[in-house]
């Protein structure tokens, strides 16, 4: 009878912590799915053997301490500036991977100018968009990208657009312009779509290998604390309600 | 009753009981504990061992990067 501990050892090793990562506990809610994405970048960057010439620029909102969780430089940005920043280091050190991870508060309300023309210059480097639809670190309050009927602690009866506005579809905005040269959305709700993340994200870093432009990974995830759901039925509301207005997919693709 | 051939490791101090890792499991072998680590979590444990066939699924979705998977190669 095989026992479990004589599974567990190194030669069978298929799944562990990639060194990239830190060992500090990260700050974030149960079942954010920063987490995940921080994971997944980590991997990306492990596997394509760039951790020396990576440069992250990280926002202001949730993901601000991500210099503590993965081990590569990492440039702190004013609220929403980001991209602008990014342009600055990737076009004096040509050679370095420069991308930004930014919150939908970050790069959708805030930093929408800074985005939008640092696309359109089309500037060379990957923006990691994480679209929750809600301003988390603040305590829930309605973002540009709430979607019609969500409830947030600023429209507790669900965003209407007579008073509100209409939600902002980023990607599809930037899709249209010619800087960029690869627009998609993805989840990480699932292992298969957290695998299909991690293959846009290295398409991405390839493409900026190759100074095709600018790449855009918008990745739709939860807020389980801001919308007041257990990380389980937060993933099942998204599915039901995200995914039919924010399409995953291909935006663009050239 | 399953043939062993996957294990979990779960370093249960950092993990934060968000239960994804249940949910992604395509064999139910994963379940929260009673116990709680020493933050309060109820983390996560190997509950169906005999049914683990080292998938990865739920080291891939686990936020936290606390689940290690072993798999015997065949």
């Amino acid at each position: 009878m095989l026992e479990i501990n004589d599974i567990i050892k190194p030669e069978n090793l298929v799944y562990g912590k990639t060194p990239v990562l830190t060992d500090s506990v990260m700050h974030y809610c149960p079942g954010c799915s920063h987490g995940v994405v921080h994971k997944i970048l980590a991997q990306v960057i492990e596997e394509m053997g760039i951790q020396e010439q990576t440069i992250g620029v990280a926002p202001v909102g949730c993901a601000v301490f991500a210099y503590n969780y993965i081990d590569i430089d990492w440039h702190e940005a004013a609220h929403g500036r980001a991209p602008a920043v990014a342009t600055g280091i990737k076009r004096l050190l040509p050679e370095k991977m420069v991308f930004t991870y930014q919150g939908d508060g970050d790069l959708a309300a805030i930093g929408t100018a800074e985005t939008i023309h640092a696309c359109n210059r089309g500037e060379n480097i990957v923006i990691i968009f994480i679209n929750n639809g809600i301003y988390g670190m603040t305590g829930g309050q309605m973002a540009p990208t709430t979607i019609e009927g969500m409830p947030a602690s600023t429209c507790p009866f669900g965003r209407t657009p007579e008073r509100d506005g209409y939600p902002l579809k980023m990607s599809e905005i930037l899709a249209t312009l010619p800087g960029t040269c690869y627009v998609t959305r993805q989840a990480v709700h699932t292992a298969a779509h957290v695998r299909k993340t991690k293959k846009a994200l290295v398409k991405a870093f390839e493409n900026q290998k190759m100074r095709k432009g600018t790449s855009i990974v918008e990745v739709v995830s939860t807020c389980s604390s801001g919308w007041k759901m257990t990380p389980v039925n937060a993933n099942k509301w998204m599915v039901d309600n995200m995914f039919p207005f924010y399409k995953l997919g291909d935006l663009k693709n050239e | 009753m399953g043939k062993i051939r996957g294990a979990i490791v779960v370093d249960t101090a950092k993990c934060k009981g968000c239960s994804l890792c249940v949910e992604a499991c395509p064999t139910k072998v994963i379940e929260l504990s009673r116990e709680v680590n020493a933050k309060g979590f109820h983390f996560a444990y190997m509950a169906q061992p005999q049914e683990c066939t080292g998938c990865t699924n739920c080291a891939t979705v686990c936020p936290d990067s606390c689940i290690t998977v072993y798999r015997l190669k065949p």
